[in-house]
């Protein structure tokens, strides 16, 4: 069997490299990628403490996890598609009339 | 692995549900009811919404004295989620008030519109009836993900679209760390109810497990960007500043009480008090938020803006409730974000109604001399930003007098001065907006109003409301202590 500290440290790498792709990255697709490898990363560290203490919560969390990350998709590309329409681009740079 | 038993349901857990079970019957009768199309101008969608939040409201109403754990524990019907139910109830009636005519004149008049207020409000109920993680969360979801719609609902509008993305995209992030530190709380403690959790934690308390104070963390990083606490705050302008202004009115009030709600519950039921570590991390947060939110708003020349930081140092205020601590300490702050959720729907309101047709008047400026020409106005909004101001007799004064004297109480005398000195600061730009009002001369064409009998109706509550609590508060306090009870 695995031990869990092998998938508890892919977990958090995973987090990392989502959490520095939302800081570091300008289009916002790739934000939006980012931000769902971060989801995934917590879904892994569920999956993983789950086994390890033979309860069934984290395995029920994560499929609550999976929608609401669908029913987020399903609105966030609503609104990139639609900034995309007004504006032509999906830079987070150039999407700057608020500010103050 | 336990066997999942069938959660049985007796009767007065029905009723316990029956403001959830209303708003989602609601909603979804919202949506069918756009098969038959309504005439152009019904308010079929605004009536029936009112009358959805009624029937909630009435429903946790009847059943407000009844205490019920539904679904293991999952789902809580205490006096905590009486107060709140009752809260968002009435934010999202005043809200539905306040869109009757502007969602029309700004051409987003569509049911969708109230389908998804109700859904955000449902999310909120959920949020401060939870008491486990995974419900919290999906509230919590539930919330946002209607929030996000609402705030680009102008969809041909640049603004509005890029608040929603903006707002979309830092909301997602913060998810994202809610969800990371819930997850290594479950790790730490094996369980993801609050109850469970605090069981757990009295046998063998984690104080110094790291996997347990960065999960505690990372779920305090995840509510302090609901609630739009500095270092978070930095979507707030953007987003309130964007969205149509009576969407704005609803999430500056209702996600930032729901935000507390859940974190009151997770501080209280599951950590047992707000734990010792945090006492330092959340005075300086709201240290921050209150200077930040106030110095910043000094700056603004755009009403929603500055309403905008406003509300980030309004936060400030409530956090200071939360380092005091305990039962009076979260009974100050129930107190506080009724208040605060009261005269803020109305100053918003205000600003919904500035303008004819899709003109919409924004600045502080547009304001000018219109105190003389439309005295409802004139006076409703000086009583909200007194209010806002927290100068007497108004509820904001009560609301900061408690939050303060409960800081006192638990010997927080920086923070208590810190606070005075910023509600000072904040006073000079609530004032900026009566000057407007009174004593300066409109340059170039003067602001018209947009009446219409149900903001009105909206605005007469709220200012009613907040005077009668600056009179009377003693009412509103002892409910507030009563619905904190069953935490501690």
């Amino acid at each position: 069997m695995i031990p869990i500290s092998w998938s508890l440290a892919l977990s958090a790498v995973l987090f990392v490299i989502g959490v520095i792709g939302v800081l570091v990255r300008r289009n916002a697709l790739v934000i939006f990628m980012s931000i769902e490898l971060m989801l995934n990363a917590a879904n892994l560290a569920f999956v993983a403490f789950s086994r390890d203490m033979q309860s069934l919560d984290g395995q029920v969390f994560v499929f609550f996890v999976m929608t609401v990350a669908a029913a987020e998709v399903a609105v966030g590309l609503a609104i990139i598609v639609n900034m995309f329409r007004l504006r032509e681009t999906v830079f987070v740079d150039e999407i700057n009339l608020l500010k103050g | 692995m336990t066997p999942v038993p069938a959660p049985q349901l007796i009767a007065l857990d029905w009723w316990a549900l029956g403001a959830v079970i209303a708003l989602s019957a609601g909603a979804m009768l919202l949506l069918l009811l756009e098969f038959v199309p309504a005439k152009p101008g019904s308010s079929r969608a605004a009536v029936l919404s009112l009358l959805t939040l009624a029937i909630s409201a009435a429903a946790v109403f009847v059943a407000r004295d009844a205490r019920r754990s539904i679904f293991d524990g999952m789902f809580v019907h205490d006096g905590f989620t009486v107060f709140f139910t009752l809260l968002f109830c009435a934010i999202g009636a005043v809200s539905v008030l306040l869109s009757w005519d502007y969602v029309r004149r700004t051409g987003i008049h569509h049911a969708e519109y109230y389908v998804l207020l109700l859904c955000a409000t449902l999310g909120m109920i959920v949020m401060a009836a939870s008491n486990d993680l995974i419900t919290i969360f999906v509230g919590l979801e539930l919330m946002s993900l209607g929030l996000y719609v609402l705030v680009g609902f102008r969809r041909a509008h640049l603004e509005s679209n890029e608040a929603a993305l903006k707002y979309f995209l830092l909301g997602a992030f913060a998810s994202g760390f809610l969800l990371y530190g819930i997850a290594l709380l479950y790790g730490a403690t094996g369980t993801t109810s609050l109850t469970r959790m605090a069981a757990f934690l009295s046998e063998s308390p984690l104080r110094g497990n790291p996997m347990f104070v960065a999960g505690g963390l990372l779920l305090l990083t995840g509510f302090a960007f609901k609630v739009a606490a500095v270092p978070f705050h930095m979507w707030t302008p953007d987003a309130y500043d964007g969205a149509p202004t009576s969407v704005t009115a609803f999430m500056s009030a209702g996600a930032k009480a729901a935000g507390f709600a859940a974190l009151l519950r997770v501080g209280l039921t599951a950590l047992g008090g707000m734990p010792a570590e945090w006492g330092p991390i959340l005075s300086a947060i709201a240290i921050l938020t209150m200077t930040v939110g106030n110095v910043t708003a000094l700056l603004q020349t755009n009403l929603k803006r500055m309403l905008a930081y406003s509300s980030i140092a309004h936060a400030g205020y409530i956090l200071v409730a939360l380092v005091a601590g305990g039962r009076d300490g979260a009974s100050a702050a129930l107190f506080y974000l009724a208040v605060y959720s009261f005269m803020n729907l109305g100053a918003f309101g205000i600003v919904t109604m500035l303008g004819r047709g899709r003109e919409e008047r924004v600045l502080v400026s547009d304001l000018a001399g219109l105190g003389f020409r439309q005295p409802l106005v004139g006076l409703a909004m000086t009583v909200f930003m007194i209010s806002l101001g927290g100068i007497p007799p108004t509820a904001g004064f009560m609301g900061k007098v408690y939050v303060f004297k409960v800081a006192l109480g638990a010997g927080l005398v920086p923070l208590v001065i810190i606070g005075v000195l910023n509600s000072v600061v904040s006073v000079f730009y609530y004032l900026r907006v009566t000057v407007a009002l009174y004593m300066q001369e409109p340059q170039g064409e003067p602001t018209e109003v947009s009446w219409a009998a149900p903001a009105v109706v909206a605005l007469l509550v709220t200012l009613a409301l907040t005077l009668w609590w600056g009179i009377q508060a003693h009412d509103l306090l002892l409910e507030a202590q009563r619905s904190v009870m069953g935490l501690l």
